[in-house]
């Protein structure tokens, strides 16, 4: 059996709007309001004006890392391998080394984390039992011409 | 003799300095002002020592880009119609100005100097031989580069430009019956009367449907948006001068602006008095029996700039429409030619003829 469904047809079209110039003349009038509007108030764009003026991150915003320092400016990190074990895109890349002082057992000798591999999902500082690594820099990865300067090493990590 | 040859000289000068200087101008402000329609900032980084300028430099940054690229021609390109083709689409553009009037002719060292290249008494129709022969550019571009988009591009074009070629023509046919001339400058001259004492008669007042079919068809003639079909970026790459590149390709980009200011003298020219402003005669203002004098070198200068400033707005005009409407498609393209546009034209010249015939007002032509 053959069933007949009834579809809605498009409703005829007015006579003004098949003129065209009517239609026209109203659209002309929407982007000379947008213009006007721009050219006499040019703050009311919503464009940040980038490299001069930068967006404002949230307190709690999730950027680039950076090591902390104990108060005599060495890093806090023990070099206990759990941010790199957490790190689900096994970014981060730690060469532990025996510390001069008895009371700290080991420090990292080399802590490189691949900025290319990094996902900021932020589980090395829920992983660090020292605090030694945060992601509070508020901002964001500069970007390189090479891939072997995305590499950040110790150095660059405690610099911030 | 010398003299004479060196005024033409300094009025070529002036034309083409007035076309082309024009051209940056207006490359910023269309990228000024589409930024504004649409709510953003636009071209704002160039700068030279430090000063912006609300992004003026960006039109002399592309240009000293576009002539630094390497200058190519594809490996299935004709070698000779591909180098071709931009100076078929830029020449004839450029050439259409001449026949401009940009002022009322004025007396220097005892001659009397029309402000306007060439005075031809064929004016109207040098116009439409030169814009027809734009078309070869395009049609060269396309046919030459080697490539499938490229040649669709050329084929829109050649069949967009030669449905709206008719309705343009026809649409002009209603002013030159109502001035009675085909000299641009005498319709320029006859547009300063009055209509009733107090309408000034510009090509618009006496002929309201010829006006619109003449914005409608040169709007297509120049290939802008709503009917840049030759180019369609969404459907074919860009059309006829997707193969292009460097300088080549900045000499279709100043045709297109420069097709524009010429559409923009020609409206202004024929519909919108050129240089007349109304009620302003050679020897001052004339308003309800009284007479303001004015120096005749500031009414000269005061007519010049009237020109200028009508041309400024129909190209602002284009641009506004371009960053208003849509493009229109292939096949309403083409109906709202030859079905819409070629019967109102014709219907304008009878109507024209008619209302001329009644009243009296024919002229010999």
């Amino acid at each position: 059996m053959i069933r007949v469904k009834k579809v809605s047809r498009p409703k005829e079209i007015p006579l003004t709007e098949k003129l065209y110039l009517v239609e026209i003349a109203k659209g002309l009038a929407v982007t000379m309001n947008h213009f006007l509007k721009n050219l006499t108030n040019p703050r009311s764009i919503p464009t940040i004006d980038y490299p001069e003026v930068k967006r404002p991150v949230p307190p709690r915003f999730r950027g680039r890392h950076r090591l902390t320092k104990r108060p005599d400016g060495t890093p806090k990190c023990v070099a206990c391998y759990c941010c790199a074990t957490a790190c689900p895109a096994v970014c981060i890349t730690i060469e532990a080394g025996e510390h001069p002082d008895p009371q700290i057992e080991k420090y990292p000798v080399r802590f490189d984390i691949d900025m290319l591999r990094c996902i900021y999902c932020g589980m090395c500082v829920d992983a660090c039992p020292e605090d030694a690594i945060r992601m509070d820099t508020g901002w964001y990865t500069v970007p390189e011409r090479n891939r072997e300067d995305l590499v950040y090493t110790i150095d660059m990590l405690l610099s911030d | 003799m010398l003299i004479d040859l060196l005024i033409v000289i300094v009025k070529i000068a002036i034309m083409l300095a007035f076309v082309l200087g024009l051209v940056p101008v207006l490359v910023w402000a269309e990228r000024k002002g589409a930024a504004f329609i649409q709510d953003r900032m636009g071209p704002a980084k160039a700068d030279i020592f430090g000063l912006r300028l609300a992004g003026l430099f960006h039109p002399l940054a592309d240009a000293l880009k576009l002539l630094f690229k390497e200058d190519f021609v594809p490996e299935d390109a004709h070698p000779l119609f591909y180098r071709l083709a931009p100076v078929f689409a830029m020449a004839p553009v450029l050439l259409t100005f001449a026949v401009v009037p940009f002022g009322d002719t004025i007396e220097i060292f005892g001659r009397k100097v029309p402000l306007q290249v060439a005075d031809l008494n064929v004016g109207i129709l040098y116009v439409f031989a030169f814009s027809s022969l734009t078309v070869y550019g395009i049609i060269l571009a396309g046919w030459a580069s080697g490539n499938k988009f490229s040649l669709l591009g050329g084929l829109r074009s050649s069949a967009q430009m030669i449905s709206y070629e008719i309705s343009l023509g026809l649409s002009i046919i209603g002013v030159a019956m109502v001035f009675g001339s085909l000299k641009l400058s005498d319709i320029a001259r006859a547009q300063g009367e009055l209509l009733f004492g107090v309408i000034p008669k510009w090509g618009v007042v006496v002929q309201p449907l010829g006006f619109i079919l003449f914005l409608v068809s040169v709007f297509a003639e120049s290939a802008r948006i709503p009917f840049d079909l030759p180019e369609g970026e969404s459907e074919i790459v860009a059309g006829f001068h997707t193969e292009y590149g460097s300088f080549k390709f900045a000499m279709f980009f100043l045709a297109e602006y420069v097709h524009v200011v010429v559409a923009s003298g020609l409206i202004a020219t024929l519909y919108f008095g050129g240089w007349q402003i109304p009620y302003l005669y050679a020897d001052g203002f004339h308003l309800f029996g009284k007479v303001l004098h004015l120096p005749f070198a500031l009414v000269v200068i005061m007519q010049v700039l009237a020109f200028v400033v009508k041309v400024l707005f129909f190209c602002w005009f284009f641009i506004w429409v371009r960053w208003t409407i849509p493009r229109f498609r292939y096949d309403q393209v083409m109906r709202l030619g030859w079905k819409v546009l070629l019967p109102l034209a014709l219907a304008n010249i009878f109507i024209t003829g008619s209302v001329l015939l009644l009243f009296g007002g024919a002229k010999p032509l």
